[in-house]
C-alpha cells in the first residue's frame, strides 16, 4: 500500500471519534448544567459541523496527496484525531464555539495548502532568515501595544477578532535559528576556545542567540509569560543541542535562563503571584483572590479528580453554576474558567478519565516520534534543524500548557495544540504541519 | 546530528511521562481526598445533584423534615417544612453553603445516581428518579417539647436533649438550644451572622460537641467502675465526712453536709461528692479510664453524623484529650463529674442507656432505614452492639440505686405517676461557687425502670439552681411525651 491509501486507512479513527463524541454531546445536552453561554438550547444544524469537520480532513487529505505524495502518511491522521478530541469537546462545551472552531479549520486548510504551495522549495527560507527574525520578534511584542486581554499581553483585539501572534512566532524563530545554526554550528565548536574544561564559542557567532535569549527574558519581564518564554528558550537551548552535539552549552543556557528568571521572579510580583498560587492553589487566601489568584489552577485539579480513572462522560463534567448559585451581580459563573482553551486538557481529563488523557498524550508523543524522525530522515543539515525545532517546540507547548494544569510547572495560558479553541492557534499549527510534510516530501523522495 | 536528535526524543518522552505521572497524580493517588475533603471549594457533586430529586427525610411518625422542589429553572432546592425543630440533628443541602449533619452523612445514599459513578450506566437505563427517603428515629413531637423546655428554663445560653431507646441505640430526640432555621442559612448573609453569634452559638449542636462538665450525674459511671471492677458493694461503707482533702485540696458537699460513714446507695441518693471523690481517686485513673472508655469517653461518638461535627467526651488540657491517667488530671474530682472533663449530652444519654440496657451499649442512630419511590426498604440500619460495658449484675444494682435516686434522693422531680424512673442529678459549677452563681445543671436516667423504653440526658446551661430542680421535670415531661 502506498504511503497515501495509508493515509486515508488512517483517518478512520479520527472519523469514528468526532461521529461518536457528537452523536453522545447531542443526545446527553439537554441534561447539561448550562453551556458556556448560560443554556442548553441546541440546534440540530450543530451536527454538521462534525460533517464539516470530516469534509475537511478529506479535503486536506486530497491536497497532500496531490502536492507532497511521499509525505510522512501519520503525521496527518495523528493530528486528525487531536483536532477530533478538541472539536467534540469543545462542542460540548458550546456549539456556536463548535461551528466558529470547524470555520476556523477551513481557514487552517487554506493557510496549509497556501504554505505548500508557496514554499514548496522551503529552502529559500534560509535567504530570508533576518527578515524571518525580525518579523518573529515583531510579532512576540505586539501585543504589548495593544490593551491587555484577560490580564496579560498574549493577544491583541481588533474589534471582535482576537489573534495570538505568539502562535505564529515560534515558526519564525524556528526557522530562524535552524538556518542561522547550519551555518555556525561547526564554527561554534571548532573556532571556539576551551575555558575551564568547557567550549565557549566566540562572542560573534554566539551574538545572535543572546539575542533569543534576551527575548525570552524580557518576554518574562514585559509580557510576563514564563510559559512562552520557556518554550522559546527551551526550543532555542534543544536546537544548539542538536546543532553541537555539546551539552556543556545547553547546561550553560539553562544556567543563564535560572539566573535571569530569579533576578527577576523577585523584581516582578505578577511572577511571584503566580508561583505561590502555583505552589499552594487550593490556600483560601489564594484561592478567594479577586485576580491572579489560584481559583482557575484548583478547580481545574477538581476537575481532574473529579474524572478518575475512566470519567464522567462526555457532557459529565460541571462547567457552570446555574444563575440561581451565581454570586450577585454576576451574569456569566463558570466554576471552570476558560474550559475552551487554557483548560481543555481538564475538561478532557474530568470527561475521559486518566485514561483518555493518556490516550491524548500517546497522540501527542506520535506526532513528536513523527516529527523527529523527519529530522533523522533529512539529508541536509537545514531541513533537520527545522524539522527537530518544529517538533520541540510543539512538543514544548503541549508540555508547558499540560504540566501548567496538572501543577508540575506554574500555570501560563497557551494553547494546546490542535485540541484547543482558537483560529490562530489552528492555523499557526497547520502551517507547522505544513512545513514538516514538505521536509519529509523531500527526504522521502529522495531516499 | 541524528544522535542528538534521538536523545532529544528521549528526553521529550520523558517529560511526557512526567505529565502523565502529574495526570496520575490528580486522577488517582488525590482523587479521593479532592473529591471529598474541599467541601468549600469543590462542590461538583452537590451542583450534580440539583438536576435530580433529592430524597426526603422524615420523622419517625412519617412527618416530612427535609425534601427537594423543583424551581423555575428545573433546580432541585432544599426545603424544611418544620423549620428549625431539627435543624441540628438533621443540618442542611445548599449548593451555596454545603451539608452538615445527617444530610452530609448520608448524602450518597439520599442523592442517589447524583453523586456516585454510576451516572453513565443510569442515564442509559433512563432512570433519574433520585435518592431515597430516608425515615429517621426523631420524635417530633418529643423534639419540640425539649425544644421548648430547655429554652423556657434557659433562655440566654440554652442547652441539650439527648433521649435514646436503649436496646435499639436510636437516637429519638437531639434537641440542641438555640437552634437555628436551615431554610434561612441559604443566604450567606445570614449564615455569616448566625456564625457569627460568638455569645449564643446557635450553629453549634450541643447534643455532640460543646461539651459541658457533667458534674454529679458522672457519679454513675464511677459507681460502675466502682461496683463492676469488684471493689465495692451496693452496702459497702463510705467516708461522707465534709472537706475531705482531694488531690491536696479539701472538696466540700453541697451546703457543707458532713454524712459520716454511710453505704453507697445513700452516698448516691444524696449525691455526696467526698465518698465519690475518695472511690475514683482509690480505683485509680486506669480503672476509671477503662470503663469510660467502655461507655465511649475518649473518643469521637459512632453515631451516623460526620466526624467532624462530633467532639468526643473527656477529660480536655488546653483544648486537647488526655487520658484519666495523666499527671494533669486529678482523678478525684473526675470522679465527681468536675476537672477538666467536657462532655455533650449524647455522651451522658450513653450513659443511662448503657446501665438501662443490662450494661450492652447500643450504637446510636439517627438513620432507621431507606425507602424508594416503590415504598421498599432498601437499606435498614439495624442495631449494633457499640460494647459491652458492665455485667448484667452491676446494671441491676446501678438500676436499683438510680430508682433509689428519684424516689428518695435529690431527683424527685423526675417521679412519673405509676411508673419507676431511674436518675441522677448533676450540677456543676460554671465559675465560683456561692449564692446565686449560675450553674450547668444535668439530669440523666431511664425508664421505665424495669423495662426501659427510654434513656436520656437532659443539661441545661449557666441558670441559678440545681440539676434535681431544673432539668429532672424536664426529663418528667420527655418521659410522659415518649412512653405511653
Amino acid at each position: 500500500m502506498n504511503a497515501r491509501n495509508r493515509e486515508l486507512l488512517a483517518l478512520v479513527p479520527a472519523s469514528l471519534l468526532v461521529a461518536a463524541g457528537f452523536a453522545a454531546v447531542f443526545i446527553s445536552r439537554k441534561d447539561l448544567l448550562g453551556g458556556l453561554d448560560g443554556t442548553n438550547e441546541i440546534s440540530n444544524a450543530s451536527l454538521t459541523y462534525g460533517g464539516m469537520f470530516l469534509a475537511l480532513c478529506f479535503a486536506t487529505h486530497v491536497v497532500i496527496r496531490f502536492t507532497l505524495p511521499h509525505a510522512d502518511p501519520y503525521l496527518f491522521p495523528l493530528v486528525a484525531m487531536l483536532a477530533s478530541f478538541g472539536l467534540v469537546e469543545i462542542y460540548r462545551i458550546s456549539d456556536a464555539f463548535a461551528g466558529k472552531q470547524a470555520f476556523s479549520f477551513l481557514l487552517g486548510l487554506g493557510v496549509f495548502a497556501a504554505t505548500i504551495i508557496v514554499f514548496r522549495d522551503y529552502q529559500v527560507l534560509e535567504r530570508y532568515r533576518y527578515v524571518i527574525a525580525m518579523v518573529g520578534l515583531g510579532l512576540l511584542f505586539l501585543p504589548s501595544f495593544f490593551p491587555t486581554v484577560n490580564g496579560a499581553h498574549l493577544s491583541i483585539r481588533l474589534g471582535s477578532f482576537e489573534a495570538q501572534p505568539a502562535e505564529f512566532a515560534k515558526i519564525a524563530i524556528v526557522v530562524f535559528l535552524a538556518s542561522y545554526l547550519r551555518d555556525t554550528r561547526q564554527l561554534m565548536v571548532i573556532a571556539g576556545r576551551r575555558f575551564l574544561g568547557i567550549t565557549v564559542p566566540p562572542l560573534k557567532h554566539f551574538g545572535p542567540l543572546l539575542v533569543v535569549w534576551g527575548a525570552a527574558m524580557v518576554l518574562l519581564f514585559f509580557i510576563k509569560d514564563i510559559g512562552s518564554s520557556l518554550m522559546f528558550f527551551g526550543a532555542l537551548l534543544a536546537m544548539i543541542y542538536v546543532a553541537t552535539n555539546r551539552i556543556s552549552f545547553v547546561l550553560v543556557g539553562l544556567l543563564l535562563f535560572l539566573a535571569g528568571a530569579m533576578l527577576l521572579a523577585g523584581q516582578v510580583g505578577h511572577i511571584q503571584g503566580r508561583i505561590d498560587a502555583w505552589q499552594d492553589p487550593f490556600d483560601p487566601a489564594l484561592y478567594n483572590q479577586q485576580t491572579g489568584g489560584s481559583y482557575q489552577l484548583a478547580q481545574g485539579l477538581f476537575a481532574q479528580a473529579d474524572g478518575g480513572i475512566l470519567g464522567q462522560g462526555f457532557g459529565g463534567a460541571v462547567l457552570d453554576l446555574p444563575r440561581a448559585y451565581c454570586p450577585d451581580g454576576q451574569v456569566i459563573c463558570s466554576l471552570l474558567p476558560a474550559p475552551h482553551t487554557d483548560f481543555v486538557y481538564a475538561v478532557i481529563v474530568n470527561e475521559l478519565g486518566l485514561v483518555g488523557a493518556a490516550g491524548l498524550l500517546i497522540v501527542y508523543l506520535l506526532i513528536v516520534q513523527r516529527g523527529m524522525k523527519i529530522a533523522v530522515l533529512a539529508r541536509d543539515s537545514f531541513s533537520k534543524l527545522l524539522a527537530a525545532g518544529l517538533t520541540c517546540v510543539f512538543a514544548l507547548q503541549v508540555f508547558v500548557i499540560i504540566g501548567g494544569v496538572t501543577k508540575v510547572i506554574p500555570l501560563t495560558g497557551v494553547t494546546l495544540p490542535f485540541v484547543s479553541y482558537g483560529g490562530s492557534s489552528v492555523m499557526a499549527n497547520f502551517v507547522l504541519l505544513a512545513l514538516l510534510l514538505l521536509i519529509s516530501n523531500k527526504a522521502r523522495r529522495e531516499a | 546530528m541524528n544522535t542528538p536528535i534521538r536523545r532529544l526524543f528521549g528526553f521529550i518522552v520523558l517529560m511526557f511521562a512526567v505529565l502523565l505521572g502529574a495526570t496520575t497524580w490528580w486522577t488517582v493517588v488525590r482523587a479521593e481526598d479532592l473529591n471529598t475533603d474541599y467541601t468549600s471549594q469543590n462542590r461538583r457533586d452537590l451542583l450534580r445533584g440539583i438536576k435530580i430529586p433529592r430524597g426526603a427525610i422524615r420523622a419517625a411518625d412519617g412527618t416530612i423534615i427535609a425534601r427537594s422542589r423543583k424551581d423555575a429553572e428545573g433546580v432541585y432546592e432544599r426545603r424544611y417544612p418544620e423549620g428549625s425543630l431539627f435543624g441540628h440533628p438533621v443540618g442542611y443541602s445548599f449548593v451555596s453553603l454545603g451539608q452538615s449533619g445527617i444530610e452530609a452523612f448520608y448524602n450518597q445514599e439520599l442523592a442517589g445516581g447524583a453523586s456516585t459513578t454510576d451516572t453513565i450506566l443510569r442515564q442509559l437505563v433512563g432512570n433519574q428518579d433520585g435518592g431515597d427517603d430516608l425515615r429517621t428515629t426523631l420524635e417530633p413531637g418529643a423534639q419540640k417539647l425539649a425544644e421548648e423546655l430547655i429554652a423556657q428554663a434557659s433562655p440566654e445560653q440554652g442547652g441539650s436533649a439527648v433521649v435514646l431507646d436503649p436496646k435499639t441505640g436510636a437516637v429519638k430526640v437531639m434537641a440542641s438550644v438555640p437552634g437555628y432555621d436551615p431554610n434561612a442559612v441559604k443566604s450567606p448573609k445570614a449564615f455569616r451572622a448566625l456564625n457569627a453569634d460568638e455569645l449564643r452559638k446557635p450553629l453549634v449542636n450541643r447534643a455532640l460537641q460543646f461539651g459541658y462538665a457533667p458534674g454529679s450525674s458522672f457519679k454513675v459511671v464511677t459507681l460502675v467502675a466502682a461496683l463492676d471492677s469488684g471493689e465495692y458493694q451496693p452496702d459497702s461503707r463510705v467516708d461522707g465526712t465534709n472537706d475531705v482533702p482531694i488531690s491536696g485540696v479539701p472538696l466540700p458537699n453541697d451546703f457543707g453536709e458532713s454524712f459520716g460513714m454511710i453505704d453507697l446507695t445513700t452516698a448516691l441518693s444524696k449525691s455526696v461528692n467526698t465518698a465519690f471523690a475518695q472511690i475514683a481517686e482509690d480505683l485509680g485513673g486506669a480503672t476509671m479510664g477503662r470503663y469510660m472508655e467502655r461507655f465511649g469517653f475518649g473518643a469521637k461518638p459512632e453515631l451516623d453524623y460526620p466526624r467532624n461535627a462530633m467532639s468526643a467526651a473527656g477529660e480536655y488540657r488546653d483544648g486537647k484529650l488526655i487520658p484519666p491517667t495523666s499527671r494533669f488530671a486529678d482523678v478525684g474530682r473526675m470522679g465527681i463529674g468536675q476537672d477538666k472533663l467536657q462532655v455533650p449530652a449524647l455522651q451522658m444519654a450513653q450513659v443511662a442507656a448503657a446501665v438501662a440496657n443490662g450494661g450492652k451499649l447500643m450504637r446510636p442512630h439517627v438513620g432507621d432505614r431507606f425507602v424508594d419511590e416503590d415504598g421498599r426498604t432498601t437499606k435498614r440500619i439495624e442495631p449494633e452492639v457499640q460494647s459491652t460495658v458492665m455485667s448484667g449484675e452491676t446494671a441491676d444494682a446501678v438500676t436499683q440505686m438510680m430508682v433509689a435516686v428519684v424516689e428518695s434522693g435529690t431527683g424527685g422531680a423526675a417521679k412519673v405517676p405509676g411508673m419507676t424512673v431511674a436518675g441522677k442529678t448533676g450540677t456543676a459549677e460554671t465559675a465560683e461557687t456561692g449564692v446565686g452563681t449560675k450553674n450547668n445543671l444535668w439530669f440523666i436516667g431511664f425508664a421505665p425502670a424495669d423495662d426501659p423504653q427510654v434513656a436520656f440526658a437532659v443539661t441545661v446551661k449557666d441558670v441559678v439552681g440545681f440539676g434535681g430542680g431544673v432539668a429532672a421535670p424536664i426529663a418528667k415531661q420527655l418521659i410522659e411525651e415518649l412512653v405511653k
